[in-house]
């Protein structure tokens, strides 16, 4: 899909936000006018903090590129570059055709206003012209489902939680520009609508226009994506072909092999309702570990403390492959004597068994996932926290046959006998039949 | 498909670079984006009135009340004299002084009002402000529907100075426009602004000739006053606004001249500040 054609080109982009210590911030005239009075001559301590540094990249017509780094790696600066939300302090972008940038779902929705209005609202905001929004009216409305289609007419405020959202993006999906910027929008909703806006992502790159897409979720950039760039501390990484994107990542992530913990109530993932503690992978002693034996049995188990009182729970993670995608997804839900039952606060460990022979050998990460099922999700997305080897030994640690493919599960098998002509004269019966 | 006719620059290329502050506004982009403005415009007029019972009435309702007890304290207490009748000279003193604060309190408070769009998405800032005016006419065009009313309960005279009220009218806007841009900048970074200017606004309703002449103040006052009044550029132009609608003299007209230029520099310096400021705004607020 992609042509020779550069539509983008990031030349030496840095940029410095002044970090001004909070001693020294003054949020009133009032404030600053009497520090300068007294300390005339000071200048206010700052420290510059260079959220990018020297940027250099050219994307090309039709290119699906995955942005993708860890947590204050630049990414989020980077987009709001890209989209002219803010200037860099060096260098300069060439974007060659109309931008259309989704930070947020529903950017200048009005809770007083009704869907109709909120469509034309957001779709302006966005940089449609309301010529645009008109014939793409009914497009907009369909994608969001009948439900809206039946509320069109009346406030948002009024609409459900589901609802605000499809509408929503049923305008950003809408929007026909020659480079699209996508932050990580695509984590909202239920698991069947995310589908519907990962197709619709899907038709546009198809169509030949250009997609910058940013995301923790390697398994989506890797069905995504042709092109990744990897961010690491504000400088570019890596830039590369997708695969070597998304396999630079999952190895990036040495500092969190076999298991890791989070005290900070401000880091940790989470909301009020539920906080994730630790994580680990523990193998047939007992022992946090990073490298397991395919031959041998293992637990995965989660730490996580609930705060406020939920009519149901559910703890779950995705196991990630070294190429992003996704090996399985399994969740406590089925443990049949918690099912449906509420959780009151406290602290609770979910232990996943895994057999031996499951996994083949290669590099995991466990991506934590957390929701109180059709309701709402509270740990989601997030990087694969931990990451654990699995070596292709037998439980005495003697290496075992090499097997193709993601897993090596040993599966009931039958082997039985039967005489040759007992089967001949089988199809000689059946043949007398017709 | 949805794209074809409006956008004819689907090839330009955009280039992003460190702004200098010398770059002046990009006209063309502000009218890219004039169906925002619009959308803008209509939003504020429809989110006012939704919730409200009375809705357009309470829109009648300020300027009517604050000429009631305007009469009652310049005039039956203070017997300020008037060449026309004193309600209706209040009235209109009212409608030009509201259209002008409601623009400038709307226009200062547009950027923090709207955090989110403005840290998420990028457009020409400057409609977020610009966008306000709409709504001040929108009054103002209620509130000059009731003054016809008025102009047949009193028997109000109509002179040919009507035809120069749209002058009048922009001169106003124009200035709080000026001051609402620079406001709206100073407020990203400091609150303030938003808890001064009610203050300011209450004190200009005293200090400005709403519910007396400026000629009648001026022979009150003592000499060393007077350039307070004079300086103030809504005297002139609240003058020259009466003076279109009703035909009430005008003191200076070198007074007006001054009032119309400064509302010109405010403007243009409004203009300057709040595009010197823009880059900051998605990083600060």
């Amino acid at each position: 899909m992609s042509s020779n054609e550069i539509v983008i080109s990031a030349r030496d982009i840095s940029k410095a936000y002044n970090i001004v210590h909070q001693a020294h911030r003054h949020t009133t005239i009032r404030e600053a006018l009497l520090h300068t009075l007294r300390h005339p001559f000071e200048r206010p301590p700052s420290e510059q903090f260079w959220a990018l540094r020297d940027i250099n990249f050219d994307i090309h017509r039709g290119d699906v590129v995955g942005v993708v780094g860890r947590n204050g790696a630049g990414k989020s600066t980077l987009l709001k570059i890209l989209s002219r939300i803010t200037t860099p302090t060096t260098g300069e972008v060439r974007l060659k055709g109309r931008v259309g940038s989704l930070l947020e779902v529903g950017t200048g929705f009005h809770p007083e206003l009704t869907g109709r209005e909120n469509i034309y609202m957001n779709g302006s905001i966005l940089g449609m012209t309301r010529k645009e929004i008109q014939s793409r009216f009914d497009e907009i409305v369909a994608f969001a489902g009948p439900q809206v289609e039946n509320h069109l007419d009346t406030p948002v405020k009024r609409y459900s939680s589901g609802m605000y959202v499809r509408l929503a993006f049923g305008v950003a999906a809408n929007l026909e520009s020659e480079i699209l910027i996508v932050d990580e929008v695509l984590a909202v909703g239920d698991a069947e609508f995310q589908k519907k806006c990962l197709g619709k992502m899907h038709d546009v790159a198809e169509s030949g226009r250009t997609v910058l897409f940013v995301s923790h979720n390697m398994g989506a950039v890797n069905a995504l994506c042709n092109r990744g760039i990897f961010l690491e501390r504000g400088t570019v990484k890596l830039v590369g072909s997708v695969s070597e994107i998304v396999g630079e990542y999952m190895a990036s992530a040495d500092s969190i092999e076999g298991e890791r913990y989070w005290n900070d109530d401000a880091t940790a993932p989470g909301d009020d309702r539920v906080l994730l503690r630790g994580v680990r992978v523990v193998g047939p002693s007992g022992e946090v570990t990073s490298s397991v034996a395919s031959g041998e049995p293992f637990e995965i188990v989660i730490d996580y403390e609930v705060r406020e009182a939920l009519p149901q729970f559910r703890m779950a993670f995705f196991l990630i492959a070294s190429d992003g995608t996704t090996a399985f997804y399994t969740s406590d839900g089925q443990v049949s004597e918690w099912q449906g039952q509420p959780r009151e606060p406290g602290l609770y460990q979910s232990v996943c068994k895994m057999p031996s022979d499951l996994l083949n050998e290669g590099r995991y990460g466990i991506m934590i996932k957390a929701d109180i099922p059709m309701v709402a999700n509270i740990i989601e997305d997030q990087d694969s926290c931990v990451v654990f080897h699995v070596e292709r030994t037998n439980f005495n640690g003697e290496p075992v046959e090499y097997l193709p493919g993601a897993v090596r599960p040993t599966l009931p098998w039958k082997i039985g006998v039967r005489a040759l002509p007992a089967i001949t004269s089988t199809v000689v019966r059946s043949r007398k039949h017709h | 498909m949805g794209l074809a006719a409006n956008t004819p620059d689907t090839t330009k290329v955009v280039v992003i670079q460190p702004r200098s502050s010398l770059a002046f506004l990009d006209f063309g982009e502000i009218w890219r984006y004039r169906d925002l403005l619009l959308t803008l415009a209509q939003r504020d007029v429809k989110l006012r009135y939704r919730q409200t019972a009375l809705g357009v009435i309470w829109v009648v309702f300020q300027p009517l009340l604050a000429a009631i007890i305007f009469t009652v304290v310049f005039r039956r207490i203070a017997k300020v004299p008037v060449e026309v009748p004193y309600f209706p000279f209040a009235f209109a003193g009212f409608i030009a002084y509201n259209s002008f604060t409601s623009t400038l309190t709307k226009a200062s408070a547009s950027m923090v009002q709207n955090t989110q769009m403005v840290s998420k998405v990028f457009f020409p800032r400057i409609l977020l402000p610009f966008s306000t005016v709409y709504g001040s006419l929108v009054d103002l065009a209620v509130s000059l529907f009731i003054y016809a009313i008025l102009i047949v309960v009193f028997h109000l005279p109509l002179t040919v100075g009507i035809l120069t009220f749209p002058l009048w009218l922009f001169l106003i806007q124009l200035l709080a426009m000026g001051f609402g841009l620079m406001a709206a900048a100073v407020m990203v970074s400091y609150r303030d602004v938003q808890y001064a200017l009610p203050v300011l606004v209450q004190f200009g309703t005293y200090a400005t000739p709403v519910g007396y002449p400026l000629g009648y103040a001026l022979t009150q006052l003592t000499v060393k006053w007077h350039p307070f009044m004079y300086l103030n550029p809504l005297s002139g132009l609240l003058d020259g606004f009466r003076w279109s609608l009703m035909g009430t003299p005008i003191f200076s007209w070198p007074c007006c001249l001054y009032a119309a230029s400064c509302a010109v520099m405010v403007f243009v310096l409004g203009l300057v500040y709040f595009h010197r400021m823009e880059t900051r705004f998605a990083d600060v607020i």
